[in-house]
């Protein structure tokens, strides 16, 4: 079989000495971590190496020797390094040269107790260890092998991802630490760290304690009895505010745990809705500072009442169009009164409502709009609340109107089962034949008919209304996709895939170096970063999302009929 | 090894490169027909005129502005998303399958598969618009069913080569997913 080499490139040019790393021999492959150079003793490296492997749970050993000589080639070198196979039992032995600057390397394998004497072929793969140890491998294999045990079915990337992840501590010694053992790997030169790093680091612990105690208070005021009472629950559990300020609470609360995060996954998700946060804090003071410059929300507050006016008197032209002949249709007059004085004493009551309210309107909404500070998405969702309550005269229309609709709608399908001599069976949830008395029929047909002819005012009402409603509904719906939007987007993960994109792969790609002949097959391994699609699925943060209830057809069919549709369902709400 | 010229299949000159970097490691590489300048200046100067014409109509001069504007952003986005330069598989027995295909923007998007999902690689037929082709494609493995195949991979699918093409690329990538199944399992 073929036996690959996986080579760290910083190794290149190093000076001689053996190499460490590990062994797979499933897949015939060797993962070269480090280069330990001369002099050092034996006893001492297996002793180091046998540390390493207990601490990092990864088989380090000796995998062979390793030679740059700048000059000629040294014969007594070449003899020594094969001695050292002697010593460091492992099979096979490695033995990579380097001449001078050359790109081509030797490579050979000693086997003592192999079956076939034939020479195999080598492929020498380079790859960054920096990167490969940071990224974390996506592919849908490396999620299986951590539950699969058959070792056929592992990936054999994930496994080289996983040695080079894992061995960390190997890396944290370098050339120039004064113990036995000088190692060259992609730290050698130093280690490198950030002091604005290891500072925040320090400050976050007692800054996540600060923040759980106020958290903590501020969800005990939340639970206490006093707002647990029918009205304001009622309330709270309408205003859709009320729930995104929940939800970022419980992202707060998240975050300032003082539990370090197991996997990626988990702390992707903390930096995810750390970002998330901290953007959506500062569009919100942006629009603040926006709303307040220039005294904008009191022009805001001055345009709200006359905006209210002129809605209100939109809606009474068009019940006054109703109550004539509307597009042409000829109405039934008396119920067309009926209905339309009705709704219009209904406006009239509203408008005195909102001129009541007109002097506190500035500074309630003053009050009001400080509260973007907490965020944008609290600002828009203020924004759907308030669309809601000064359109609530429109939800009212059209719930009377889609109750007297829907009564009318059972009633006639009800009596024409009569008409027909049929009969709605309950206990057996089908139609029956039944036989009615004469003035039954009589009644039931004399009924069936001022139903039937009532139905095209009802239904225009209904209609009207309806439309009405589901306008608003779709206004308050994009604003719900927007809030969402802004929620879930996992804005750190696509900052690291712009900037960072080794850190998220997708899998790998090899590149074909030069070549000589005689010489083993020399690859470069690149990471190949994730599409942005992918980092989105992957990352995506779960929130409260609204998505629509019914399918289109469910829909349609309750608009038929006059049941009352809310097509916007909440995760957290219960099923009725 | 040299370049070779078939045929796609809707009649445009392909050409077939072949490399051998060492025993068990090749490189296929089917170049597609670049970009005409014949049909790029009809494209714009369709757009131009039915610019122009609508300019006409509206007295505004901001329609030939949008066209060129269109006209850049298309080309751009064209060039870099859809039109393909080259689709290259490269063979390493023991490691995998890459499949690239650089656009003519530069731009490259690769994908290796690791010989250890490759069930094979065969040569398929399919219903293409009004005509039926031949294309070449990997098999996966299904990792529960040694039987199975959870997914097929197509191949060359911007330059669509005919069947004598696709012979010698399948010829070629058989020679190497052979030596696999007589090498011993484990050493």
């Amino acid at each position: 079989m073929v036996l690959k080499v996986f080579f760290p490139s910083c190794c290149s040019s190093a000076e001689s000495g053996i190499l460490i790393g590990r062994w797979i021999s499933k897949q015939n492959s060797a993962v070269i971590l480090a280069v330990v150079h001369f002099p050092f003793i034996p006893v001492q490296v297996k002793q180091y190496l046998s540390e390493v492997q207990r601490v990092t749970k990864v088989s380090v050993s000796v995998l062979g020797s390793w030679s740059n000589s700048k000059q000629e080639k040294e014969e007594s070198l070449s003899e020594f390094l094969e001695d050292l196979g002697t010593i460091f039992s492992h099979e096979p032995w490695i033995q990579i040269s380097k001449e001078g600057d050359s790109k081509f390397w030797s490579c050979s394998t000693l086997q003592k107790h192999s079956n076939n004497p034939k020479e195999e072929e080598i492929i020498l793969v380079y790859y960054d260890q920096r990167k490969v140890m940071l990224s974390h491998l996506h592919s849908p294999l490396a999620t299986a092998t951590s539950t699969d045990h058959k070792a056929d079915d592992a990936s054999k990337l994930s496994a080289v991802f996983d040695t080079v992840a894992k061995s960390k501590i190997l890396f944290m010694t370098d050339r120039y630490d004064d113990g036995p053992i000088k190692l060259t790997h992609w730290q050698s030169d130093g280690v490198e760290a950030s002091i604005i790093m290891e500072l925040m680091k320090q400050a976050s612990v007692p800054a996540c304690m600060l923040l759980t105690f106020l958290l903590s208070l501020i969800s005990g005021i939340c639970r206490s009895r006093v707002l647990k009472f029918w009205p304001l629950s009622f309330l709270w559990s309408k205003l859709s505010t009320c729930e995104q300020l929940g939800h970022r609470l419980q992202h707060l609360q998240f975050i300032s745990s003082n539990k370090k995060a197991q996997n990626q996954t988990q702390l992707m998700r903390k930096a995810n809705i750390f970002v998330s946060l901290l953007i959506d804090v500062a569009l919100g003071i942006l629009l603040m500072s926006w709303l307040y410059r220039k005294n904008r929300i009191g022009h805001l507050a001055d345009t709200l009442i006359p905006v209210a006016d002129h809605v209100a008197e939109e809606l009474q032209d068009l019940l006054q169009w109703l109550m004539g002949a509307p597009a042409g249709l000829k109405m039934n007059r008396a119920l067309d009164q009926v209905l339309g004085r009705f709704f219009l004493y209904h406006i009239h009551l509203w408008i005195s409502y909102i001129h009541l309210m007109s002097p506190f309107i500035e500074m309630i909404l003053w009050y009001v709009g400080l509260s973007a500070c907490l965020g944008l998405t609290v600002a828009l969702c203020i924004l759907s609340d308030i669309i809601a309550l000064l359109t609530f005269h429109i939800y009212c229309f059209y719930v009377y109107g889609a109750r007297l609709y829907c009564l009318k709608i059972y009633g006639l399908s009800s009596l024409w089962r009569l008409f027909r001599g049929k009969k709605w069976n309950v206990l057996r949830q089908r139609v029956d034949s039944c036989s009615y008395d004469l003035d039954q029929l009589f009644i039931g047909t004399l009924l069936f008919t001022i139903l039937l002819f009532l139905l095209p005012t009802t239904a225009l009402y209904y209609l009207v209304f309806t439309l009405l409603r589901l306008l608003v509904v779709i206004v308050q719906g994009l604003i719900h996709l927007l809030v969402d939007l802004i929620d879930s987007l996992p804005l750190y993960s696509i900052i690291l895939r712009l900037c960072r994109s080794y850190r998220l792969a997708a899998g790998v790609k090899f590149r074909v170096l030069e070549q000589q002949d005689g010489k083993p097959l020399r690859l470069l391994m690149q990471i190949n970063p994730l599409s942005y699609s992918s980092v989105i699925q992957t990352y995506r943060l779960p929130t409260y999302s609204c998505y629509p209830k019914d399918s289109w057809t469910s829909l349609c069919k309750k608009l038929f009929l006059g049941e009352l549709i809310y097509p916007w369902k909440h995760k957290g709400e219960k099923q009725d | 090894m040299g370049e070779r010229r078939y045929r796609s299949a809707s009649g445009a000159p392909v050409a077939l490169r072949r490399r051998q970097h060492s025993a068990s490691c090749r490189e296929l590489s089917v170049r597609c027909p670049r970009l005409q300048l014949r049909s790029l200046s009809a494209v714009t100067s369709a757009v131009w005129l039915a610019a122009y014409g609508l300019f006409v109509l509206s007295e505004n001069s901001m329609v030939l502005s949008a066209a060129i504007f269109i006209t850049l952003f298309g080309l751009i986005i064209y060039l870099h998303f859809v039109k393909v330069d080259q689709e290259s598989l490269l063979v390493i027995g023991s490691l995998g399958i890459q499949v690239t295909s650089s656009y003519a923007s530069g731009r490259e998007s690769t994908t290796f598969i690791e010989m250890g999902q490759v069930k094979d690689v065969v040569i398929n037929e399919a219903i293409h618009m009004q005509k039926v082709i031949y294309y070449l494609c990997i098999l996966l493995q299904d990792p529960g069913d040694p039987q199975g195949v959870s997914e097929v991979v197509p191949l060359f699918q911007s330059s669509k080569p005919r069947l004598d093409c696709l012979i010698e690329v399948y010829k070629s990538c058989q020679e190497i997913l052979e030596q696999r199944k007589t090498a011993p399992q484990s050493s």
